[in-house]
């Protein structure tokens, strides 16, 4: 069995048929990481979301190879082998952090470390049974940072993953990322902060001008046109 | 699948998750009714199974437009977008666990609420029949609103609006096979069984239909 290889050929990103960022290219292998920086604005988010296949992208393709899934087939796409760990949390305020976390758990399949494992890891011993609206931003965050290590998957992609966190909380996830490499990982990172990762390689978004939405950009010929329909 | 069913309903049950408001305002319309038409009992058991369809039906697109957006505040939407369960039967189990929380409570209420219009007793085991049959059909019509007013902040007005024109045909066939079974020489069966079509139908385009409106909605 080959290692896993995730390729981006070519990729551009956008929203609503607008370009946002692009044509992007990477290869990366297991234990590699990708950080993708760039100004505020420069589509990094969107380069993100497309790669977790939230968003159809405009162009280029992700080839994922070397990766079998549980039933025997190969993964439809880079989303079905990842984590997407974005902006929002995705912890329901009413219900307890280890009922946020087990649902996820079962919800995504393939089950990694326990609940309880998971929470000790980063940090949040003892309040699992504490509503996660309860929870302070970072303490949401840990917790929410938890659902990577609840369900196995190779690949994350990490929108931010350091928002509101204190120095010790980063320090202890440099180290989880770091360990999720020493495995085998791949990581995709959008942040400000440098996250510890050694040997990372860099994608520099460079915040491409808005172009002009589909359809003003009208010439000449398509005036002339328009108008010898009235 | 049966866990997200399982939270969902859970979360729609405990405190602030809004199960309940549905049936507070379906007391409130049958209610206000007597107060209204006068105590004519006639005229009340003659109306009061088109009343509680009314009611019913209002009550169930009253709490439809949170069906997504809490999901899509948080976060959740974005994984269940793109998880192991396809998005369809994601959507028919939230759909599912949305009935069980505000519709099943309408249906016990009904024949609580038909007594405070006379309905007779025939007419009650009827409309009880005919709304479990068919407001199940009115969740997954309404799903389909839910999904394309996801990303308005104030959707609430737009989903029943957009929801009203097609649940219409469940609440014609379900009021008409509720007076069939009290009116004699109607038949029963011909307008249960198209209620039992309508709600079949719409469990398989509704789901679809809203999961290709939150895929649209991304964009």
């Amino acid at each position: 069995m080959t290692a896993l290889r995730v390729r981006i050929e070519g990729l551009v990103c956008g929203r609503g048929g607008v370009a946002a960022a692009g044509p992007v290219g990477a290869d990366l292998a297991a234990g590699d990481a990708l950080v993708v920086s760039g100004p505020n604005g420069a589509g990094k988010s969107t380069l993100l979301r497309t790669l977790a296949g939230l968003l159809r992208p405009l162009a280029g393709r992700i080839c994922v190879s070397g990766m079998v899934m549980a039933d025997g087939e190969a993964p439809l796409g880079l989303f079905e082998i990842a984590h997407y760990f974005g902006h929002r949390n995705a912890l329901k305020p009413a219900a307890t952090v280890a009922d946020n976390l087990g649902f996820w758990q079962r919800f995504l399949g393939e089950p990694g470390l326990s609940v309880g494992e998971a929470l000790a890891l980063v940090g949040l011993e003892g309040v699992g049974d504490l509503p996660a609206g309860r929870l302070s931003a970072g303490q949401a965050r840990r917790a929410a940072f938890a659902r990577l290590l609840v369900a196995r998957r190779p690949v994350w992609i990490l929108d931010e993953p350091t928002t509101s966190l204190d120095a010790a909380s980063q320090e202890r996830m440099s180290e989880i990322l770091a360990a999720h490499r020493a495995t085998g990982g791949i990581l995709v990172a959008a942040t400000h902060l440098a996250l510890g990762l050694t040997g990372a390689a860099e994608l520099r978004l460079a915040g491409a001008p808005l172009s002009a939405a589909p359809g003003l950009d009208l010439d000449e010929a398509a005036l002339a046109h328009a108008e010898g329909w009235l | 699948m049966i866990a997200l069913l399982r939270r969902d309903l859970a979360l729609a049950l405990s405190a602030g998750g809004g199960g309940l408001v549905g049936i507070v305002f379906f007391l409130a319309v049958v209610a206000t009714i007597p107060f209204g038409v006068g105590p004519d009992l006639a005229l009340l058991s003659r109306i009061g199974p088109a009343v509680l369809w009314i009611g019913a039906l209002l009550s169930a697109l009253l709490s439809l437009d949170r069906l997504f957006q809490a999901d899509r505040d948080d976060g959740t939407l974005d994984l269940l977008l793109r998880g192991p369960v396809p998005l369809p039967l994601a959507v028919l189990a939230k759909c599912l666990a949305h009935w069980c929380a505000t519709c099943l409570p309408l249906v016990v209420a009904a024949p609580v609420l038909g007594l405070i219009l006379a309905v007779p007793p025939a007419a009650l085991g009827a409309l009880v029949l005919t709304l479990v049959a068919g407001t199940p059909a009115l969740a997954f019509i309404g799903a389909v609103g839910a999904a394309v007013a996801v990303s308005m902040p104030r959707g609430g007005l737009l989903v029943s609006v957009l929801v009203l024109p097609l649940a219409i045909p469940v609440l014609v066939f379900g009021v008409s096979a509720t007076y069939a079974a009290v009116n004699e020489p109607d038949p029963f069966l011909p307008p249960f069984l198209i209620l039992l079509a309508l709600t079949l139908f719409f469990s398989v385009l509704g789901p679809v239909a809203a999961s290709l409106a939150l895929r649209g909605a991304e964009d």
